[in-house]
């Protein structure tokens, strides 16, 4: 899926400026960006729920139609069900309206509710759930017609720790069978194990779009962890140009430091300097987080603004 | 086409098996059949009592004239007014005592009793003594009381409907009145209440997000169609459960609960009221066949057929102006604006409803019998008054083209709306998604 040069203005912002980003089939690609950015936008016009003032959505290189938006699973960022209905018969209907027969939606259904261990709620009404049970449901309509491309507004929001983890399974699951995946949320840290690809918008701009590692690698510092044993300071045996201690505490018995190689030295060089006077527990490379990056390219971004 | 019978079928049964749905369907009948039988029922408790009434009666005036009755004795006595009354009153009997008046005619009376007499026997009483009291006062005058009674004349006036075919009907204006404005009123509830149901209906779509889901594989058309159609069947069932269960309810508590000779009081109260409407004194039985050929010069086929024909029309008509104003907002709370210009000629309609009846053929009740928006209820107030069939065949021809003409208005209003959030929707703004193109 591709999205060129989508732009969309309301009364008085722009909602999304220029956006242009790419979804590459069978990925999981997390959409991110704080709130108001545009993220909602953009998937509604990805679902033509709003149409866009310029640019075009493509699927599998084709310009969007209506019958792509049958592959297309969505599932908003809360309610989509109606309330007073029970789990079991709401379930089969937008099924059903879905294009699948009766026979079909029930089997499917029952394999989906064992699935999650939620087949005792099948005849309870979708008021009487908790709200991340209620999305439990939602999660289950939005897949069951095994749609090619699956988004997901926050899907986490309403979870506990037990069931986001679940969540992201049967996510990793479906993704296995082939179906590629568009997350939107504001919380990095739920999507970065998860993510193969991000985009992130920030004030309705792509601001930074690609692949995750190499993501990771761009922003990378060059700072490791070490972890030794020693009775001299790092400080002293360090040179201030070429090493910076970024940061430094005494765990139990050993210490640990953060330290940052400067212009081109590299971990070999660190160790032969180190090695003869501590003693090296361990060394591992500190990657940023999703959430440092975010936060970095966002502040970086409203700068620029100023 | 599959689609649009899914969604029928779910806001069928959602609303069908709706608590409040059952309550209604039960507690209309059940308060129908209370109108018709409480009254009923009352007169009969009230008159069921035998009284036995001793008349104390100095004047010598109703002496034996007091006869017995159906459920009331008279027996007289003479003496004390004292002793006689406690005498009467411990055997549970009443006492009527009318005093010596001071001028000679005797207009006061006073009836003792140990609980409240019925009214039965009060009337009649009164109705004796004033018969009485006036014939000695006009032999006093010197005229024959029975000259009075020859000069007195009853006008029978009776109308004369005569159809296209010449053929002749007797007609009787109350009854008329009444069908018109019941039949006027079912409609008008019934368009805003299944009206409101679909507004809200879609109002809740709209807030809960469930288009946004339903949207993908659904048009939006084919989504308020759905609701739209589904909904008049909720109407159309709960309508004909009425009727039936209000006859079941009359005929429980007829056959069961009031034992068999209730019946006959039914009929005969249906007669007295016949009579009394109908404005003829004389027999109960001429009276109530005389009612009975006045309903049936009311063509009951048209009226039937009308009803129904008026009833969908109207609805689909409103109902999709309906659609269209849930569609456009984002609460429920923020109809009102949008409410009161589309309801105005269903207000209208009712408001102008008497001058309707008084004049059923006026240039102004044919006109609004035509017009769409007032046509459901002004015409189906006049079809009892007899309407020539090319004027309902007209009406009924306008009132399709006028739902095909706000449903596909209303259409065009809700696929935009219906997926608009967080603007305020104004006059001006609905202007511009009438113009949007597909």
């Amino acid at each position: 899926m591709r999205a060129t040069e989508i732009t969309k203005t309301y009364a008085n912002h722009k909602a999304l400026d220029r956006v242009t980003l790419e979804v590459p089939e069978k990925s999981i690609f997390g959409l991110l960006g704080p709130n108001g950015a545009g993220k909602t936008t953009l998937i509604r016009i990805i679902n033509m729920i709003t149409r866009p003032d310029t640019g075009e959505v493509f699927i599998d290189g084709h310009p969007l139609t209506r019958e792509d938006i049958g592959n297309i699973g969505y599932m908003p960022e809360e309610r989509g069900i109606y309330k007073k209905m029970k789990v079991g018969e709401q379930a089969i209907y937008l099924a059903r309206l879905k294009g699948l027969s009766r026979a079909d939606a029930m089997k499917k259904l029952k394999f989906w509710f064992d699935r999650l261990e939620i087949g005792s709620w099948w005849n309870r009404k979708v008021e009487e759930l908790s709200k991340g049970m209620q999305q439990k449901v939602q999660f289950i309509v939005t897949i069951l017609h095994e749609p090619k491309l699956l988004i997901f507004d926050e899907p986490f929001s309403g979870f506990d720790p037990i069931n986001v983890n679940i969540l992201k399974d049967e996510i990793r699951y479906l993704n296995e069978q082939g179906a590629t995946i568009i997350f939107s949320t504001h919380n990095m840290a739920s999507v970065e194990e998860i993510c193969d690809h991000i985009t992130l918008i920030d004030n309705s701009r792509n601001v930074l779009s690609g692949e995750i590692h190499a993501i990771k690698d761009q922003f990378k510092t060059h700072t490791f962890n070490l972890t030794y044993k020693s009775e001299k300071k790092l400080s002293e045996l360090l040179n201030e140009t070429q090493y910076r201690i970024t940061k430094q505490q005494k765990l139990r018995e050993n210490y640990s430091a953060d330290i940052q190689l400067l212009n081109g030295s590299t971990t070999n060089n660190l160790l032969t300097k180190l090695l003869p006077e501590v003693e090296v527990i361990a060394m591992q490379e500190i990657l940023p987080s999703l959430n440092d990056i975010f936060i970095e390219v966002v502040n970086k971004n409203s700068y620029s603004h100023e | 086409m599959n689609k649009i019978l899914l969604i029928i079928q779910r806001e069928y049964l959602t609303r069908v098996r709706k608590k409040s749905f059952i309550v209604m369907t039960l507690v209309g009948p059940l308060l129908m059949a209370a109108m018709i039988l409480l009254p009923v029922y009352l007169s009969e408790v009230a008159s069921g009592k035998m009284s036995k009434v001793a008349v104390l009666d100095e004047t010598g005036w109703f002496f034996e004239k007091f006869k017995d009755q159906d459920k009331i004795e008279f027996y007289y006595v003479q003496g004390d007014l004292a002793t006689e009354k406690s005498k009467a009153l411990v055997q549970g009997d009443l006492l009527l005592y009318v005093p010596l008046p001071e001028l000679n005619i005797p207009v006061n009376a006073e009836l003792f009793a140990s609980s409240q007499p019925g009214l039965n026997v009060r009337a009649y009483i009164k109705s004796v003594m004033k018969n009485i009291v006036e014939t000695k006062r006009l032999m006093a005058k010197g005229i024959d009381p029975e000259v009075i009674k020859e000069t007195k004349t009853k006008i029978n006036l009776v109308t004369i409907k005569v159809d296209e075919t010449g053929e002749e009907q007797k007609s009787n204006t109350e009854v008329e009145i009444g069908m018109a404005y019941l039949a006027g009123f079912m409609i008008y509830f019934f368009i805003f209440m299944f009206g409101a149901q679909v507004m809200k209906g879609v109002a809740e779509e709209k807030s809960n997000r469930i288009v946004e889901v339903i949207i993908s594989s659904v048009r939006p058309f084919q989504l308020m169609m759905g609701k739209i159609i589904g909904v008049a069947l909720v109407g159309l069932t709960q309508f004909m459960l009425w009727v039936i269960l209000t006859f079941v309810f009359i005929g429980v508590f007829q056959s069961g609960i009031m034992g068999g000779d209730f019946g006959t009081v039914v009929q005969s109260q249906q007669e007295q009221m016949a009579t009394a409407s109908g404005g003829a004194s004389g027999m109960d039985a001429a009276a109530f066949s005389q009612v009975g050929e006045v309903l049936g010069g009311i063509n009951f086929k048209v009226m039937i057929f009308s009803f129904l024909f008026y009833f969908l029309g109207g609805y689909l008509l409103y109902s999709s102006l309906f659609a269209a104003i849930g569609s456009a907002v984002d609460q429920e709370a923020d109809t009102q604006q949008f409410m009161l210009p589309v309801s105005l000629p269903l207000i209208f309609a009712v408001v102008s409803s008497s001058v309707v009846i008084q004049q059923p053929d006026s240039a102004f009740s044919i006109w609004l019998s035509m017009i769409p928006f007032t046509s459901p209820i002004i015409m189906m107030m006049r079809i009892p008054f007899g309407v020539p069939y090319w004027q309902i065949g007209m009406s009924f021809g306008l009132l399709v083209l006028g739902f095909v003409f706000t449903t596909w208005f209303a259409a065009k209003i809700y696929r935009v709306g219906i997926l608009m959030y967080g603007k305020k929707v104004s006059y001006g703004e609905l202007w511009k998604w009438l113009r949007y193109r597909e």
